[in-house]
C-alpha cells in the first residue's frame, strides 16, 4: 500500500518518518473531503488549546491528556473509517470523540463534569463515551481497552455484521500483557479489528527504545502473524489511507491488522507535566513539522486553501470551540439529591429477570 | 423432578440458557473439545458447534475483557474460569473495566456477563489452587456476586444471572459438584440479592453461604436432636447485593449469630455481617455476633495440616456451643 513507510532501522529513524516531504495531494480526490480533513484538524487544536486553557483555569479537574501536535493522527485514524464502525481509545482521546461526531459542546460538558457531558459527567477527560456513536469509550488503564476493543470485534463476528472495531493505544501500551493476549486472540478467532498505535515516541517520560525491547512497534504484530504498517502519523492522508485498507482488510477478510502512526506531542504527556525529559531541541524540531500548517501548505499549493479560506475555516473553528464552553459553562451538574438518592441505578443497569420462584 | 448432581444442575441449565437465547455463549479455558476442567460444559460444544462454547487460550485477563467487550456490545457472555485462583489474573478486566463500565459512562452501556468459576478447597491443591476469594468482588460497587449452595439454588442463581443485565461473579465449590439435590421443575429463578432461611429456629442463627451454609443446615438439624437447640440456618446465596434485611429478621427473633464461611477470616465476609449487626441491630444482641472462618495461611498440602486449618463442622459445633444461650447449653 502507497501509505506504508519502510521499515525504519530504530525509534531514532522515527522522527525522519515525520520529516519527509510530502508528495502533492492525489488527483481526483474531493475537494470537500481534503478541506473536511484541514478543518478537522483546526477544530482538534483549537478545542485542545482552549482546554489546556480551562484547565488553567479549573474549570476542568483530574488529569487532562492533550492531543496537540496529534491532529493528523486523530484526524486521519477518524476519517479512515466508516460511521457505524466502532472505536475504543486510550485517555488521551478528546480529538477522537471529536473527530467521530461527537459534539465539541458535549466533550467540553463532560471535561467541566456536567450533566450534559456526554459520560453525563461521571468520566471526565479519560471516559469520554457515546454508544448511539459507536464510540465504546476512552479507558485509562493502558491496555485495558485492549481486549474489550477485541471483544467487541468477537460480537461483530458473531453476529456476522459487517462493521470493523477499530482500537487506539499509546506506544507504551505495546508493552502489556493486555496488547499481546488480545492480538493473540484476533488472529485465532479472525476478528475484524485494526490495532492503531500512535507512537508519539514517548509513554510519559520514557522514550521508546528504552521501553520496548522492539522499537520499530508495527513489528511487534508479526508474533501473531498479522499484517501491520509503519506510516507517518503527521500526514492526515497517510494514516486515514493506512486505516482504510486495514479497515477494509477486516470488513472483508476479517484479517485483524496493526497500525502504527509516528506522531508527536507538542506539549507534556498531560497538561501538568512540565516536560523536562525532553531537550528543548527536540521539541522545538518536533513542533516544525506542524500536521496543520504541513497540510495546509499542501493543499494551497493544489490550489484548494487560500487566505479566505483559511481564515472562514478559522473563524468557524473559533465559534465552535467558543460555543462549546458556553455549553458547558451554562450547563447543569447532575443533582446530588437524585445521586444520592439513586445510587443503585447509578451502579447497576435495570435487570431483565422476571423474578419468579424462590 | 429426579434428584441431580450440583454439577448436572449447572450443566443443565448452562444449556438451557444456551437453547433460550441465541446471544447466550459460553467461553473459557478447555471448555470445549476437553468438556470442562470439571466436566460442567460436557457435551456442550457437541449440541451448540464451536461459535456458542468457544475454547480460549490460557489468557485470563484477554478472554475476560474480550467478554466483557463482547457484552458492550450486547452478546450475553458466559465465561468458565477454570478455578477462582486464576481469577486473579483477570482482576483489571473484572474490577476496573466490567464493574466501571455502565456507571462510568452515564449509564448508556450494561455489561450483561456472567463469571462462573470454583473456590474452595479440601481437595489437596495446596496453597494457589485452593482459596475463597469471594470478598475481593462482594467490596466492588458493579459486580453482583453469588455463591449458591444446592443445585436448586446453583440452577435458579445461575438463570438470573444469566438473564441479568450486569456483571455477576457466579461462585461455585469444588467439593459442592457431586452433592445432590432435587431442583423444582419449570422455569426456577432465585432472585439475585435474597438469602434464604434454609431452617427455622429460636435460640440462635447461624449466617453461611455457598458450600458452609450446606454444613450449617446440616450441623443444625444434628444440633437440635442432640442437643434441643432450636438453630436457625440464613444461605445467604448473593453476597453482592447483600439481603441485610432477612438476617436483621433472624436476628432480632434469636438475638445471637454466628457467620460461618470458607474463606479467611480478617476483612472476610463475617467482617462485614458483623459490624453491619452491631450497627443495626445492637440492642437485640443478647451476645457478640461469633465469626467462624478458617486459619490465615495458604493452605497446606500434607492432608492433616489442611483439615487443620479448613474450617468446617465441628468449629461450628464449638461455637455454637459457646454462643448458645445459657438455659440451652450442655
Amino acid at each position: 500500500m502507497d501509505t506504508t513507510s519502510k521499515p525504519q532501522a530504530d525509534a531514532q529513524d522515527a522522527a525522519s518518518v515525520r520529516e519527509q516531504t510530502y508528495p502533492p495531494l492525489p488527483e481526483g480526490v474531493d475537494r470537500e473531503t481534503l478541506l473536511d480533513s484541514y478543518y478537522q484538524m483546526v477544530l482538534v487544536r483549537r478545542f485542545e488549546e482552549k482546554t489546556g486553557e480551562m484547565y488553567q483555569k479549573a474549570r476542568i479537574g483530574g488529569y487532562c491528556h492533550l492531543n496537540l501536535g496529534e491532529e493528523a493522527t486523530v484526524v486521519g485514524f477518524c476519517q479512515g473509517l466508516e460511521p457505524a464502525d466502532y472505536v475504543y481509545t486510550n485517555y488521551r482521546e478528546h480529538g477522537y470523540a471529536i473527530g467521530r461526531g461527537i459534539s465539541p459542546g458535549a466533550v467540553m460538558a463532560e471535561l467541566f463534569g456536567k450533566d450534559t457531558g456526554c459520560s453525563r459527567g461521571r468520566g471526565g477527560s479519560m471516559h469520554l463515551f457515546d454508544l448511539e456513536r459507536h464510540f465504546m469509550g476512552g479507558y485509562a488503564i493502558v491496555g485495558g481497552q485492549i481486549p474489550l476493543a477485541t471483544g467487541a470485534a468477537f460480537a461483530i463476528s458473531y453476529r456476522g455484521s459487517s462493521e470493523v472495531v477499530a482500537c487506539q493505544m499509546g506506544d507504551g501500551t505495546t508493552n502489556t500483557g493486555a496488547f499481546h493476549e488480545s492480538l493473540n486472540l484476533a488472529k485465532i478467532y479472525y476478528l475484524p479489528i485494526v490495532y492503531f498505535v500512535v507512537n508519539n515516541l514517548y509513554g510519559m517520560g520514557m522514550r521508546v527504545e528504552q521501553g520496548s525491547a522492539v522499537s520499530e512497534l508495527y513489528r511487534k504484530a508479526c508474533a501473531y502473524d498479522m499484517q501491520s504498517w509503519r506510516v507517518d502519523g503527521n500526514d492526515v492522508l497517510a494514516v486515514r489511507d493506512a486505516m482504510r485498507n486495514a479497515a477494509a482488510l477486516a470488513r472483508e477478510k476479517h484479517e485483524p491488522s496493526l497500525v502504527e502512526a509516528v506522531s508527536f506531542r507538542f506539549r507534556g504527556h498531560s497538561v501538568v507535566d512540565p516536560d523536562r525529559y525532553r531537550d528543548k531541541e527536540e521539541v522545538q524540531k518536533g513542533r516544525e513539522y506542524d500536521p496543520i500548517t504541513a497540510f495546509a501548505a499542501r493543499l494551497t499549493a493544489a490550489g484548494l486553501l487560500d487566505e479566505n479560506g483559511s481564515r472562514e475555516i478559522d473563524e468557524r473553528v473559533q465559534h465552535e470551540v467558543d460555543e462549546a464552553v458556553k455549553f458547558a459553562e451554562e450547563s447543569p451538574y447532575a443533582s446530588v439529591e437524585e445521586f444520592m438518592q439513586g445510587l443503585e441505578e447509578y451502579v447497576y443497569a435495570p435487570g431483565d429477570a422476571a423474578v419468579k420462584g424462590a | 423432578m429426579a434428584e441431580i448432581t450440583y454439577r448436572q444442575a449447572l450443566h443443565d441449565t448452562l444449556r438451557e440458557e444456551l437453547l433460550r437465547d441465541e446471544n447466550v455463549f459460553l467461553l473459557g479455558e478447555e471448555i470445549a473439545v476437553f468438556e470442562g476442567s470439571y466436566k460442567i460444559t460436557a457435551g456442550l460444544l457437541k449440541e451448540f458447534g464451536p461459535k456458542r462454547v468457544v475454547d480460549t487460550p490460557i489468557v485470563e485477563n484477554g478472554f475476560v475483557g474480550m467478554a466483557t467487550g463482547a457484552a458492550m456490545l450486547g452478546l450475553r457472555p458466559i465465561v468458565e474460569i477454570m478455578t477462582i485462583n486464576f481469577i486473579i489474573l483477570a482482576m483489571d478486566e473484572i474490577v476496573n473495566h466490567a464493574a466501571k463500565i455502565y456507571a462510568m459512562f452515564g449509564g448508556q452501556c450494561p455489561i450483561p456477563l456472567v463469571i462462573r468459576t470454583p473456590g474452595g478447597g479440601g481437595q489437596q491443591l495446596a496453597a494457589t489452587h485452593s482459596q475463597n476469594l469471594e470478598v475481593w468482588f462482594a467490596h466492588v460497587p458493579g459486580l453482583k456476586v453469588v455463591a449458591p449452595s444446592t443445585p436448586a439454588e446453583a440452577k435458579g442463581l445461575l438463570r438470573s444471572s444469566v438473564r441479568d443485565n450486569n456483571p455477576v461473579i457466579f461462585l461455585e465449590n469444588l467439593a459442592l459438584y457431586n452433592t445432590k439435590g432435587e431442583p423444582p421443575a419449570d422455569d426456577y429463578l432465585v432472585p439475585i440479592g435474597q438469602a434464604k432461611v434454609t431452617k427455622e429456629g429460636s435460640d440462635l442463627t447461624v449466617i453461611s453461604y455457598s458450600r458452609m451454609a450446606v454444613v450449617a443446615l446440616d450441623v443444625a438439624r444434628r444440633m437440635e436432636q442432640e442437643n434441643q437447640l432450636s438453630i436457625e440456618v440464613v444461605d445467604l446465596r448473593s453476597l453482592r447485593p447483600l439481603d441485610r434485611e432477612t438476617m436483621l429478621t433472624s436476628v432480632r427473633k434469636t438475638n445471637r449469630a454466628i457467620v460461618f464461611e470458607e474463606d479467611w477470616r480478617s476483612f472476610g465476609i463475617g467482617a462485614e455481617i458483623a459490624a453491619f449487626l452491631q450497627e443495626e441491630a445492637f440492642d437485640d444482641l443478647d451476645a457478640p455476633v461469633k465469626r467462624v472462618a478458617s486459619l490465615e495461611v495458604p493452605l497446606p498440602y500434607s492432608k492433616p495440616l489442611e483439615l487443620a486449618t479448613l474450617t468446617g463442622a465441628k468449629q461450628l459445633v464449638d461455637a455454637i456451643h459457646e454462643l448458645a444461650p445459657r438455659r440451652r447449653r450442655s
